[in-house]
C-alpha cells in the first residue's frame, strides 16, 4: 500500500439549501484523511447530517464539489458511490434475517456463495454475533441490532463507512460500551468512518479529530483533546464541555497575555486566542477543572466567591458560586479529598493561571 | 404457602381472587358492546340464518300440502301413487282450492315440471264433479290425460321434500333428472355458469386494475410532506363522500357513446365521430366504473403499510450497491405484501358482490351473478333460488378469507 491520502475526501467550497432561501451548509471546506475517524459534532439543524447525506448521495450539493478518492462524486449515484453506512435507526431489513441482511450488499455484488458465507461470518465474528445468523431483526436486542447494521456496512469491505448518530437508540452503558466497541474495529480494520453525533462525549471518545458545526460552518476542526483544552471560539467552548465565562473588554494586550476589565468591574489576565487589540469586547473562558481553590501558589488571577450551590454527583461534588458578578460559576470539587467542609453562604478564594483561561471572541 | 397455594393479603385464594377481579372488569366491557352486539345478532347474523334455511327450505310448499307431504314419501315412485295418497292430495287440493290458494302450488310445481300449471288449474276447476267414494286416481287421470303421466306424480313427490338442493344445483347450471340423477340443463338455458365466471373475472380484474393504479398514490401519499399528503388523501377519500349511485350516473354521463369522453376523443380527433368508442352497457364500462369507485379500498391498506417503511431502508439498499430498481424489488415490494393482500382482499370480496354498478353501467354483457340475485328477488320472486346463489357468494367469500387469513394472517390487515 501506499501513502495514506490526506485528502481522501474532500469538500470544495459546498453549499447546500433546501428550500432556496437559507444555506443549510455554508461554504464547507474539508478534507478527510484515509483511514482516519473523523466526526461531524454539532447541535441539531447544524448541517452535520446534511453534510453526512451529501457524501453518501442522498442529498446534492447546492455547490461546490465533492471527491471521494480523487474523484468528483456529485453525479455518481448513492449505488455506485461504494460507501458503507449506518443510519440513525439501524435500517435492517426487517423481512430478512441477519444473514440475509448481510447477504445483500454481497449478492449485489455478484459474489459467490461460498466467499458470500466466508465474509459474513468473518464479519459477525468482528462484531460478536457469531451465531446469530438465523434470526430475524425484531428478534435482536437494539445493541444486537446496532451491530448487524456496522457488520452490514462493513461486510463488502467499503474503503469509507458513514455513520449518522449510530447509538442514538441505546441506553447509556450500552452506548458507552459499543463505543469502545467502533473505536477497536475502526483500529483494526483500518477503515475510513465519517460519524456524525450531537454527544460530545461520544466524539472525544472514539474520533481521530472532530469538526464542530454550527450553522452549516465547521467552527474548529482538531483532535479531542485540542478541541477541549484549547477552543478557538466561544461556541466551540461552550458546546465542548463545561465552562464558565466572563465578557469584558480588552484594556491591554501584549503576546501570550491580554488585560481585560470585566463588566463587573474586575480586572482579568487571560490568554489572548481571538482578541487583537485593546478595546475589543471578548468572552472569556475558563474550564473549572483549572480552578484552583484556596491557591498556596500566586496566580495571576485570584477573588473571592460566595458559594450559592453544592450538589453532590459521588465522584465529585459541584459547588456553584457568585464570582465577579456571575452567579453560575461552577467549581468541580473531587470527592477523594475528605475536608470539604463547606456551606452555603461561606467565601471561597479562588485562583488561576492567565494561561488556562482563555479571550475568545464575543 | 406451605401447600403451594398462593393466597392474597386478606387470605383469599389468588386464582379465585383474580377471576373475581377480572371477572367484573369483563362484564362491564360486555354490556359496552351488547347494544352493537344484539343489533349484529339481529340486523346481520339472523337474516344469514334465515337465507341459509330459506335457499333449502320446502316449507311453503309442505305447509300448503301438508297432509300429501306427509304421506308422498311413503310411496316408493314406482308404478303409480296409491290410493290412499291420491286421496290426500284431492282433499289438500279441494282445501287450497276453496281458500284460492292453489295458484301458488301451480307455480311451484310448474317450476319442477312444465305444464303443471294449466294441470292444476283445470284438475281445480273440476274437483267438485269427482265422485267422493269412487277411485281417484282414475278420476285424476279422466280430469286431464297428464295425470296419466307418471312423471308429473314423480314431480309432485319431488316438489314436496321436507329439504331440497335443487336451487344450488340450478345455481350452476345443473338440474336433477327425473330418475333423480344430477345432469347439466339444455345448453340455451345454461347462463348461471358465465355468469359465475365472469363475475370471478371481472373481481380479479377489477382487483389487479386497483392495485396496478393504487400502488404509486399510496406510495406518493406515504413520502410525500404531510400538507400535500392531506390534500391527495382528500382526493382519494373523495368517492366515500359522494353517493355511489351519484358516481355511477356520472361515469354513464361520460361513458356514453355521447358521452364526454367519446366527444373529446373525437375532437382530439383519435376516434372517428361515424365510430364512436363502445364504453358503456359492456364489460368495459363495468370494469371502469368499478375500478374508480373501489380504488379507495386499496389505497388505504397499501398507504398504511407503506406508511410504516422507513425511507432509511431503501437508502440503506441502494447504499450498499443495489440499484433504486434492484431495491425496490428486494426491499421495498416484499415489505408492502401485506398491504397488497389486504387491498386485494378487500377489493375483491367487494367487487365479486357488486350490484349497483354492473346494473346500471354493464348493459347484458356485463351483468353480474348479483344481478341474477337481484333478479330473482325482484323479478321471478323465487327467493330461494336467490338465497341459493347468495349462499354460494357467501362461502366462496369466506373460503377466501380462510385461505387470507392461513396465509398472510388477518391480524396483519390495516386500513390506517
Amino acid at each position: 500500500m501506499n501513502e495514506k491520502k490526506s485528502d481522501f475526501v474532500k469538500f470544495e467550497q459546498v453549499d447546500k439549501s433546501y428550500d432556496g432561501k437559507e444555506l443549510v451548509v455554508k461554504g464547507l471546506d474539508l478534507d478527510i484523511s484515509e483511514g482516519e475517524f473523523l466526526t461531524l459534532l454539532g447541535p441539531s439543524g447544524s448541517g452535520k447530517t446534511t453534510t453526512l447525506m451529501m457524501l453518501a448521495g442522498f442529498e446534492t450539493p447546492t455547490n461546490g464539489e465533492i471527491y471521494f478518492d480523487g474523484r468528483p462524486i456529485n453525479n455518481i449515484p448513492p449505488h455506485k458511490r461504494g460507501i458503507g453506512m449506518v443510519f440513525q435507526n439501524y435500517a435492517l431489513f426487517p423481512h430478512l434475517s441477519v444473514f440475509e441482511n448481510l447477504a445483500f450488499p454481497l449478492k449485489v455484488r455478484k459474489i459467490d456463495k461460498a466467499e458470500i458465507e466466508e465474509r459474513i461470518n468473518r464479519t459477525l465474528k468482528m462484531v460478536s454475533l457469531t451465531g446469530f445468523e438465523n434470526r430475524m431483526p425484531a428478534q435482536l436486542s437494539g445493541g444486537q441490532q446496532q451491530r448487524v447494521a456496522v457488520a452490514r456496512a462493513l461486510v463488502f469491505d467499503p474503503k469509507l463507512v458513514l455513520m449518522d448518530e449510530p447509538l442514538g437508540a441505546l441506553d447509556k452503558n450500552l452506548r458507552e460500551s459499543m463505543q469502545y466497541e467502533l473505536k477497536h474495529i475502526h483500529e483494526s480494520l483500518g477503515v475510513t468512518v465519517v460519524y456524525v453525533t450531537h454527544d460530545q462525549g461520544e466524539a472525544l471518545t472514539m474520533s481521530n479529530r472532530i469538526a464542530v458545526f454550527n450553522d452549516g460552518k465547521v467552527q474548529q476542526l482538531s483532535g479531542p483533546n485540542e478541541l477541549y483544552e484549547t477552543p478557538v471560539n466561544s461556541f466551540v467552548a461552550s458546546f465542548i464541555g463545561e465552562n464558565n465565562t466572563f465578557t469584558g473588554t480588552v484594556t491591554e494586550i501584549a503576546s501570550g497575555s491580554a488585560k481585560i476589565q470585566t463588566d463587573s468591574g474586575d480586572t482579568i489576565f487571560a490568554n489572548p486566542i481571538a482578541v487583537n487589540s485593546s478595546g475589543d469586547k471578548s468572552r472569556i473562558s475558563l474550564r473549572p477543572e483549572r480552578v484552583s481553590i484556596d491557591p498556596n501558589e500566586h496566580l495571576e488571577n485570584q477573588f473571592t466567591s460566595v458559594i450559592r450551590e453544592i450538589i453532590y454527583h459521588g465522584d465529585h461534588t459541584r459547588v456553584r458560586v457568585n464570582l465577579l458578578g456571575n452567579d453560575e460559576f461552577i467549581l468541580k470539587v473531587p470527592n477523594a479529598s475528605s475536608d470539604l467542609d463547606f456551606n452555603v453562604g461561606d467565601k471561597l478564594d479562588l485562583g488561576w493561571s492567565s494561561h488556562d483561561c482563555r479571550a475568545l471572541d464575543y | 404457602m406451605t401447600n403451594g397455594e398462593i393466597r392474597t393479603s386478606d387470605g383469599e385464594l389468588l386464582s379465585v381472587k383474580l377471576k373475581k377481579v377480572e371477572s367484573r372488569k369483563r362484564t362491564g366491557a360486555l354490556v359496552l358492546v351488547l347494544p352493537l352486539l344484539l343489533f349484529i345478532i339481529i340486523t346481520y347474523i339472523f337474516p344469514i340464518i334465515q337465507m341459509l334455511q330459506r335457499s333449502v327450505d320446502n316449507t311453503q310448499m309442505n305447509d300448503l300440502l301438508n297432509n300429501t307431504y306427509q304421506v308422498i314419501q311413503n310411496w316408493d315412485g314406482t308404478d303409480f301413487p296409491p290410493e290412499e295418497v291420491v286421496k290426500t292430495f284431492y282433499n289438500d287440493l279441494k282445501y287450497l282450492s276453496e281458500n284460492k290458494l292453489h295458484g301458488k302450488i301451480a307455480v311451484r310445481l310448474n317450476y319442477e315440471k312444465g305444464g303443471f300449471s294449466s294441470l292444476i288449474k283445470k284438475t281445480v276447476r273440476k274437483l267438485d264433479s269427482f265422485d267422493i267414494d269412487g277411485n281417484y286416481l282414475q278420476q285424476f287421470k279422466d280430469v286431464h290425460k297428464r295425470w296419466a303421466d307418471q312423471e308429473y306424480w314423480l314431480a309432485l313427490k319431488r316438489a314436496t321434500v321436507p329439504y331440497h338442493g335443487r336451487k344450488y344445483l340450478a345455481s350452476f347450471d345443473f338440474k336433477q333428472d327425473f330418475d333423480g340423477s344430477i345432469v347439466r340443463i339444455e345448453e340455451k338455458k345454461r347462463i348461471n355458469v358465465t355468469l359465475w365466471l365472469r363475475t370471478i373475472y371481472v373481481a380479479l380484474g377489477v382487483t389487479l386494475c386497483c392495485l396496478i393504479l393504487a400502488y404509486p398514490i399510496a406510495h406518493l401519499l406515504s413520502v410525500l410532506p404531510t400538507r400535500y399528503s392531506n390534500l391527495l388523501m382528500i382526493c382519494v377519500l373523495l368517492p366515500f363522500w359522494t353517493s355511489l349511485l351519484v358516481r355511477t350516473s356520472s361515469w354513464m354521463v361520460l361513458l356514453q357513446t355521447q358521452g364526454v369522453l367519446n366527444d373529446f376523443l373525437v375532437f382530439l380527433g383519435i376516434v372517428a365521430d361515424e365510430n364512436r368508442l363502445e364504453l358503456m352497457y359492456n364489460m368495459t364500462g363495468t370494469f371502469i366504473a368499478m375500478t374508480q369507485i373501489l380504488l379507495p379500498f386499496m389505497v388505504l391498506p397499501l398507504y398504511s403499510v407503506m406508511k410504516t417503511i422507513s425511507p432509511s431502508l431503501m437508502r440503506a439498499a441502494t447504499s450498499m450497491g443495489a440499484t433504486p430498481f434492484h431495491a425496490f424489488r428486494k426491499i421495498y415490494f416484499p415489505l408492502t405484501y401485506a398491504g397488497i393482500s389486504a387491498g386485494s382482499i378487500l377489493v375483491f370480496v367487494l367487487a365479486i358482490g357488486y350490484y349497483i354498478t354492473p346494473a346500471l353501467v354493464g348493459g347484458a354483457k356485463g351483468t353480474l351473478i348479483s344481478n341474477r340475485i337481484a333478479y330473482h328477488m325482484q323479478s321471478t320472486l323465487d327467493w330461494s333460488y336467490a338465497t341459493a346463489m347468495a349462499t354460494i357468494l357467501l362461502v366462496g367469500v369466506l373460503v377466501v378469507y380462510y385461505v387470507y387469513n392461513r396465509v398472510v394472517g388477518i391480524d396483519n390487515m390495516r386500513l390506517g
